[in-house]
């Protein structure tokens, strides 16, 4: 396997797993503010914070690592994306800012309050939403190079059906993935009242989901043939994904084994996330970056995987301890620690 | 109208890096200053110290956040606001980007586990838990500085055709400006956070009573400001003999010293006139001979061996001698605290020492940014020195200006609400009653 093909691997592995952790963060912000205004926060806050608190920072690492590593392997990326994506990608950096560091503020400074909560909420859905663009962009036609410079048509994105459908889903599957993780959450903190509230939440998201997944299918017909064959083609993994959300859908229905169901609800992503992500094969950006001709050279290309196994030796057992600590400690996930 | 997207996007980034260094400092300085206080806590089977770390944390946490964000977003500028920068250097120096990275999910790792599991480890298991966050946060300025070692000595690649082949990513890290980099940015880090915590305890007992918790404080952080004063004094003459060698116009800008010559003067302060002759200035001969080559009479290259469309501003000559002034101070300030507390007899609680104390901590933050300030500008018009120019590689994107608008915004916000929760957060809690609800009984020596 070429180092470039390992490159793209980790990193939409990396993106994969940026998905599930925001997905948790972002969703739970918006549900910890609807809770707040539906006079239900005290059966849900204290939940969302035991889990939240000591990983956020995990979870903005997943996306940092992501962008270093693609200006890494293909450096060709920071060209296009990095010249035309200065206004949404700046706007997204202010909202994470605000996000991060009020949830900071607050958790670790003072006292409740709702302006805050309402940040947080709305920054949960809005992040997702601007981050979902960079997927639409990839698909070509928005972003074109004339006279040596690089830009961004606005009106066509704004104006695309593809680019709005890709927003919707991201957010129906934010709200989705983690509602289901909180109802697993709940469930191992054997808090009745929390688990009842967000998994009617899960069950409340599931439906949208798989529309909104099916919407975006349809359009991506429509603006690139090429990536939607590519995906017809590998119509086993998206049977998969489906079935995998019928498993999690029965799970949540059927009261039992939330745990299941979240893993099922990860499989889920997984198939499509990576149904889409070979479908896309071999472009990065469409069609101006490939994986071959957008790679960076031999001698960097090792370094870089090299310097990811070094990492991940490092990374892991002490992902796992971080994971014992606060997910798999049932005292703790109770509060009693 | 047609604004200058060059200036903008050098507003912005420095604007982004200006704020970020604070922030980044203490993340890499202070880090270590709990640790310290914590396993001296543990050895002595001394709460104070203990709780210096507990406090210290939480303050921590807090700036922690403030720098993450604010490292994201100066990672993802590069990218945006140089794209063109980006995609030549990527090909050489991604490594240590990608390195920094890790080095950071290490650290906020441990982080989390460090700030949830005061009372669920025993103590040295604690104190064990805080060594991978300074180990972590000592790493990730070591890449990044790796990076702009680069940027002013780039190496580990050969230009063909305008592209960078014959890449050798180790060697491009480990270039010439690495090793003094490294040391002068680690150096002032851990100095700048000493020079922070002790400011804090400096100003608590001036303004309540001197309590043993701010005394304990006070000494063990004065200590660590000299030591790394030192250390740091130390880092800056290598680095400046590093500069005579391989960067010579960086030194001789700062230095305004236009003509090459044997037993060159070291220039304090003063200005220039038109014809570019230094008045008014401090004038200490032979210095700086000794400065870039450890020898009264070396030789010291001049500006004039570098084409004037390649020198640096001049304006650099102050940000080098505050940064200098203050790093001096900073060893003056903590050696006198030194010498009043080993003398029984005085007092080094005295109202003026401790006032220079609590101006220790913004100094040695503006020497931090002077300092910057002058890495950067030193090393005009270049972005990658000798082969790509700032200009070259900005964007050409016409939105830069309100881009420039809305983080100084973000900035602003940012700013004014850590000030305000950090306020918050100590203002009705003060360390004494917080020792005496967690350890009861501290007043009669009881450590348990």
């Amino acid at each position: 396997m070429s180092y470039e093909l390992i490159g793209i691997a980790v990193l939409w592995i990396f993106l994969y797993g940026y998905l599930i952790v925001a997905s948790i963060d972002f969703g739970a912000g918006f549900f910890a503010f609807y809770a707040k205004i539906t006079k239900k926060d005290h059966i849900v806050s204290q939940l969302i914070s035991r889990y939240l608190s000591p990983v956020w920072e995990i979870t903005n690492v997943f996306f940092v690592f992501f962008f270093v590593g693609v200006v890494g392997f293909f450096p060709d990326t920071a060209y296009y994306y990095g010249s035309a994506l200065l206004v949404p990608a700046s706007f997204a950096i202010v909202l994470l800012a605000i996000r991060g560091s009020f949830y900071a503020f607050e958790n670790y400074g003072s006292k409740q309050s709702t302006v805050y909560l309402f940040l947080y909420g709305a920054t949960g859905l809005l992040i997702p939403a601007s981050l979902s663009v960079a997927l639409t962009l990839s698909e070509g036609g928005f972003i074109v190079e004339e006279n040596g410079a690089v830009r961004l048509q606005y009106l066509e994105l704004f104006t695309s059906p593809l680019s709005w459908s890709i927003v919707a889903l991201a957010l129906v599957s934010v709200l989705f993935i983690s509602a289901t993780f909180l109802t697993f959450y709940a469930n191992r903190a054997n808090d009745q009242p929390a688990l009842n509230l967000v998994r009617n939440y899960a069950l409340f998201w599931s439906t949208p989901t798989i529309i909104a997944a099916l919407t975006a299918f349809i359009f991506l017909s429509q603006h690139n043939e090429r990536h939607f064959n590519n995906m017809m083609d590998l119509w086993w993994m998206l049977g998969l994904s489906v079935g995998f959300f019928m498993v999690a859908m029965w799970l949540l229905y059927s009261e039992r084994n939330y745990g299941l169901a979240f893993v099922s609800v990860m499989l889920q992503f997984f198939f499509a996330f990576f149904a889409y992500g070979i479908g896309h094969y071999p472009y990065i950006l469409d069609p101006y970056i490939t994986i071959q001709e957008g790679a960076t050279n031999p001698a960097m290309g090792i370094a870089l995987v090299v310097a990811f196994l070094g990492g991940l030796v490092l990374l892991i057992p002490s992902l796992i301890l971080v994971f014992r600590l606060f997910l798999f400690d049932a005292d703790y996930v109770k509060g009693k620690k | 109208m047609e604004l200058d997207t060059v200036l903008m996007s050098r507003l912005l980034t420095a604007l982004t890096l200006g704020f970020h260094i604070i922030f980044a400092t203490i993340g890499v300085g202070v880090p270590l200053m709990i640790s310290i206080a914590e396993f001296i806590g543990i050895r002595k089977k001394d709460p104070h110290y203990t709780m210096l770390a507990r406090r210290w944390t939480r303050g921590f946490i807090i700036t922690v956040a403030i720098g993450v964000v604010t490292g994201t977003a100066i990672g993802l500028q590069l990218s945006l606001v140089w794209p063109n920068f980006m995609q030549v250097a990527g090909n050489v120096i991604a490594l240590p980007l990608f390195m920094e990275v890790f080095a950071f999910f290490f650290e906020a790792i441990f982080l989390g586990i460090y700030l949830y599991t005061w009372d669920r480890f025993k103590p040295f298991t604690h104190w064990l838990m805080s060594l991978p966050i300074v180990l972590g946060a000592g790493m990730s300025a070591v890449f990044i500085t790796t990076v702009n070692g680069f940027m002013n000595t780039p190496d580990g690649f050969e230009v063909e055709n305008g592209q960078f082949v014959a890449v050798n990513p180790i060697e491009a890290m480990l270039n010439a400006a690495t090793p003094t980099k490294v040391f002068h940015v680690l150096s002032s880090a851990y100095l700048t956070a000493a020079a922070l915590l002790a400011a804090i305890a400096a100003f608590m007992i001036l303004k309540k009573k001197a309590s043993d918790y701010h005394k304990k404080s006070l000494k063990l952080m004065m200590t660590m400001v000299f030591l790394f004063g030192a250390l740091n004094v130390l880092a800056g003459d290598v680095s400046a003999k590093f500069l005579a060698e391989h960067q010579p116009e960086k030194l001789a800008a700062a230095e305004w010293h236009f003509e090459t010559e044997e037993g060159a003067d070291l220039i304090l302060f003063g200005w220039l006139n038109d014809a570019h002759e230094v008045r008014g200035e401090i004038r200490i001969p032979n210095f700086l001979s000794f400065l870039a080559h450890g020898d009264f009479n070396a030789e010291v290259t001049g500006l004039e061996e570098t084409p004037q469309e390649y020198w640096p501003p001049l304006w650099v000559h102050y940000m080098f001698d505050l940064m200098v002034m203050i790093g001096f101070a900073l060893v003056g300030i903590s050696l006198l605290f030194l010498v009043f507390s080993w003398f029984k007899r005085w007092n080094e609680h005295n109202r003026p020492l401790l006032w220079l104390i609590v101006a220790s901590g913004p100094l040695a933050f503006l020497a931090i940014e002077f300092g910057w300030i002058y890495a950067e500008e030193g090393r005009q018009p270049w972005i990658i020195r000798g082969y790509m120019t700032v200009e070259e590689a900005a964007t050409t994107s016409p939105y830069i200006g309100w881009m420039l608008l809305l983080f100084l915004g973000l900035y602003i916000v940012l700013g004014t609400a850590c000030v305000v929760v950090l306020r918050k957060l100590f203002r009705n809690n003060p360390a004494e009653d917080e020792l005496e609800k967690h350890y009861p009984g501290i007043e009669k020596g009881d450590h348990s």
